[in-house]
This record gives structure tokens, sequence and C-alpha cells, in this order.
């Protein structure tokens, strides 16, 4: 029997950084709660990731929302339910797509960002040079950004949501002469508290999951530039795996909730 | 035989030797893996002395100093700094000693997403309650780039300066909590030979002014020769020479020959 098994390599390792990222995860927690707080350092960075991440979640929701009613409309028109479209629009893309679309792009933009500029801290010794000056650097680099994209997250998907259904209005109201006010009053009326309530809280989520893997990654980078682009890449794509994760048990716990 | 034994001169290494160490390392331990880096150093710096700790490259000098300051983590041994021992302190009272050191890094490491005014004062605000009131900032800024004069960079980013310049500001950023003992790694690495010059000069100018105790690592000789008062060859993680520039230029053991080519 061979000595070395690459799956249970890999399986260590799996297993390694899953109980690496709790116990940063658990540090997180604590040093957030702990004073002192640098509120200065959260307001520069939740003003740098959401403000910076307005554009892409602008433009990529206002795309969606066009190319989703323009790929429904015609097996609607069909089945005779074309009336239904706003309705439809409102419940998937503010329940599920939105936020879903919304916090991918961001892994991409914030968690990559968020992996390269620690990492790059940690190849060039700034977060030692921290450290020696008697700062501590989990508290100001990692929690204000944690932070930072957990309240700011829910709001590039309510942006992204509005851009979204207004760009699905856009296609009603030239394809269907939908006016739009007829248009927001169908879509309003079929949403609920509902709807609303877990697509906010799973917001949250999905923002504390991109900072904390995003910081993680690029606070325990290797030396070398090498280390830093690894740190974005890692941050990327452990982060999108995670945010289905985060999804799928919130939509499993919201059924259980309501059918409750 | 521990080889310092036999090659550390008689007694008249330097005036500055007397009373007690303001930092002593007891057999100091340090592996990585199966890498033995330190194997049991020992070094002693005094008040208003200039030490220097010269070693080949991953001789282990950095993984030293960087003991001393708590960045590295020993396996055995004993860090004493100002007669506390650093093992098993608690973080807020490592933090406090921390503001007594100094620490130059080789590669600078100013923060490259703030100002040169935000760097200076980045330690400062850090440590605002110790260090005196708000007014005191500007003035203590002003004070340490003129000390390395370059008071004219305060509002620049560091991706505007030279590596010279980068390793001055940084060494102002390490006066700013006024430090009694200050770690060079390399302090002269990486630069030409005229500032190479100018960064020692520097070192003794801010020794005077500041009356610091300092502990160099470098493989520069020049450097070694100019700004040393005591000499120590780390060799296989040990002292394994110790002694004043001039005395350890004499010896014929071929490992410290070596260093003196």
């Amino acid at each position: 029997m061979p000595s070395h098994i690459p799956f249970k390599d890999s399986l260590k390792d799996f297993l390694v950084e899953v109980g690496e990222l709790s116990y940063f995860t658990g540090r997180f927690f604590k040093e957030a709660l702990k004073p002192p707080y640098e509120f200065g350092e959260f307001i520069r960075q939740s003003y740098f990731i959401g403000y910076n991440s307005l554009p892409l979640v602008g433009i990529t929701g206002f795309i969606m929302g066009v190319v989703f009613t323009l790929q429904t409309r015609p097996t609607l028109e069909e089945l005779g339910a074309v009336a239904w479209m706003p309705n439809m629009i409102g419940i998937s893309i503010i329940r599920e797509i939105g936020p879903v679309l919304t916090a991918l792009i961001c892994a991409g933009k914030i968690g990559s960002g968020i992996g390269a500029e620690l990492g790059s801290m940690r190849v060039t010794e700034q977060i030692e040079a921290m450290e020696v000056s008697g700062t501590n650097p989990f508290k100001y680099l990692v929690v204000t950004r944690v932070l930072a994209a957990t309240f700011t997250l829910p709001i590039l998907v309510v942006l992204g949501d509005t851009v979204s259904v207004f760009g699905s209005f856009l296609v009603e109201n030239m394809k269907g002469a939908v006016s739009f006010h007829l248009y927001f009053n169908k879509m309003f009326e079929a949403l609920e508290f509902g709807d609303l309530m877990p697509a906010t809280v799973k917001s949250f989520f999905f923002g504390l999951v991109i900072g904390l893997v995003g910081c993680y990654k690029g606070y325990n980078s290797d030396k070398g530039t090498e280390g830093v682009g690894r740190a974005a890449n890692s941050a990327v794509v452990i982060a999108s795996l995670l945010i289905f994760l985060v999804d799928f048990l919130a939509v499993v716990m919201a059924d259980i909730f309501y059918e409750l | 035989m521990n080889p310092v034994e036999h090659i550390t001169s008689s007694g008249s290494t330097t005036e500055l030797k007397s009373g007690k160490p303001v930092l002593e390392l007891r057999n100091l331990y340090k592996s990585f893996g199966g890498n033995k880096v330190l194997n049991g150093f020992n070094l002693s710096l005094y008040e208003g002395e200039n030490l220097v700790v010269v070693g080949k490259s991953g001789s282990g000098k950095t993984v030293m100093i960087k003991c001393i300051v708590g960045l590295v983590e020993i396996d055995n041994g004993i860090v004493n700094v100002f007669g506390r021992n650093i093992i098993g302190m608690g973080q807020e009272e490592m933090d406090e000693l921390r503001t007594e050191i100094g620490f130059l890094f080789q590669g600078s490491a100013l923060y490259d997403s703030m100002t040169v005014r935000e760097n200076l004062e980045f330690p400062w605000r850090r440590h605002k309650k110790k260090m005196g009131s708000e007014l005191s900032i500007n003035a203590l800024v002003h004070e340490a780039l003129e000390s390395v004069g370059l008071a004219h960079t305060v509002d620049m980013m560091p991706s505007e300066l030279s590596g010279g310049m980068k390793r001055r500001i940084a060494l102002a950023r390490t006066l700013i909590l006024k430090p009694k003992i200050i770690l060079y790694d390399e302090p002269t690495s990486g630069l030409d030979p005229i500032t190479s010059k100018e960064i020692i000069l520097l070192m003794l100018n801010i020794q005077k002014k500041y009356n610091t105790s300092a502990l160099i690592i470098t493989h520069d000789m020049d450097c070694a020769r100019v700004i040393s008062n005591r000499m120590i060859i780390l060799v296989d993680g040990i002292n394994y020479a110790e002694g004043t520039f001039d005395e350890l230029i004499q010896v014929s053991d071929p490992k410290v020959k070596a260093f003196f080519k």
C-alpha cells in the first residue's frame, strides 16, 4: 500500500483550513467586542468597499434585470401569463437572484481586494510593523474590514435589486407598454414580509463571509508575491462557495420557519 | 568548547559594557521544523551601546531580533528587556513594552496607503495617553522628519519615495514613540554605497540626539566598522565570536576571517 495517499493529504489540508478559518472567525468576534474600537477605519473601509462597488453592482444588476425579462417574456407570452411578469421578477430578484448575484460580484471585487491588500501588507512586513508599534493589527485591519463588508453588502443588494427591477420595467415598458405605476404596483402586491426578511438577513451573512474569507486569506498569506496572488484567488473561490452554502442554509431555515 | 570562549577578546571590548544590560538574551533556541536556527544564542546590550550582530544570510539574525519584540515565539531561553522577561507576558504589557523598542525593518515596511505624516502619526495615535496631548503630534512629526532630513516629504505617499528615503522615513517613524532601544534589521541592504553611508551617519546622529541603545543586524562590514562598539558573529545559531571590530579582524579562525574578506 503506498505511504503517500493524495486524498488523505487533501482531506487533512481541508480540515486544517476549516479549523483555522473557524479559529479566525472566533477571534474576529472576540476582538470586535473588545475596546478600543477603530471607528475611523471602519467608516473609511465602508466607504471604500461600498462606494467602489456601486458602479459594478449597478451595471450588473441592470443587465440582469433586462436579460432576465427578455428571456422569460416569450415563455410567459406562450402561456398567456405575461401580466405576471412584475410579480415573478419581484419575487425572484428580491428573494434570491439579487442577493446571490450581488454577493458573488462582491466576492470577486471586495474579497479579492481585501485578500491582495492584506497579503501584500504581510509580505512587505507592514502588519509586523503595526505589531511592533504596539498596535493590534487584527483589530485595525481585520475587524474593520469584516464589519464594513457585513454592513455595506445589504445596502449594495438593495441597490442592485432596485436597478435590476428598473431594468426589467424598461423592457416591459418598451415591449408591453406597461406603465411605471402599474408595473411597481403589481410587483409590490406580490411581495410579502416573508420575502424581504430572509433576503436582508442573508445579505448580512454574505458580507460577513466575504470579509472574513478575504481577511483570513490575506492576513495568513505566504511570503512572496505568489502568496499574494494565491490569497486573492482563493479568497474569491472560497467566499463564492460559502455564499452558496449560506444561501442554501438560509432558504432551508426560512422554509422551516414559515411552515411552523 | 564553544568557539566564543577562545575568540572573545580579553576584557577590554568596550567602555560601554558596564552596569545592567537593557536587553539580554540567554540560551535562545528556535527551530523551524528540523532546522535549528538559534542554538543557545546569548547577547547583552548595554545602555548607549551599538551592538552589531553579523552572520551569513539565513543564519537566524532576523529571527533573533524578531524574538526580542515577540514577533517570533522562541522554543526555549530568556529574553529580558529592561529586566523584564517577555516570555509569557500579556498582550497589553507586551504592547506597552514595544513602545520602548524601535524596529527598523529591512524593507522599511511603510504603510503604503498612508502619507508620510500618517505613517508617523499612526503609532503615536495608538499610544496617545502615554505620549501626551494632541498638540504635540505636529511638533513630534516635524522633529522626527527633521532628524532624518526629510521634512519636505510630510505629505508625500511612500510610493513617491526612493529606497533610501523610505528607510529614513521608517527610522523617523520609530523615533515618534521615543524608544530607548532601536533594533535595525539590515539597515543598509539594497542601498547604494553613498546612501548606505548617509544612513549609517544618521544612525549615529540619532543615537547621540536621542540617547538610544542599538542592536544592528547586518552583513555590511563597512556599516559594522563605523557604527559598532562591539560585535557578535553568529554562526550555526550560537555567538561564534565576540569583540570589537578591530579585535575580530585580527582573529585567525577561518569562519571569522571569512566575514572580513
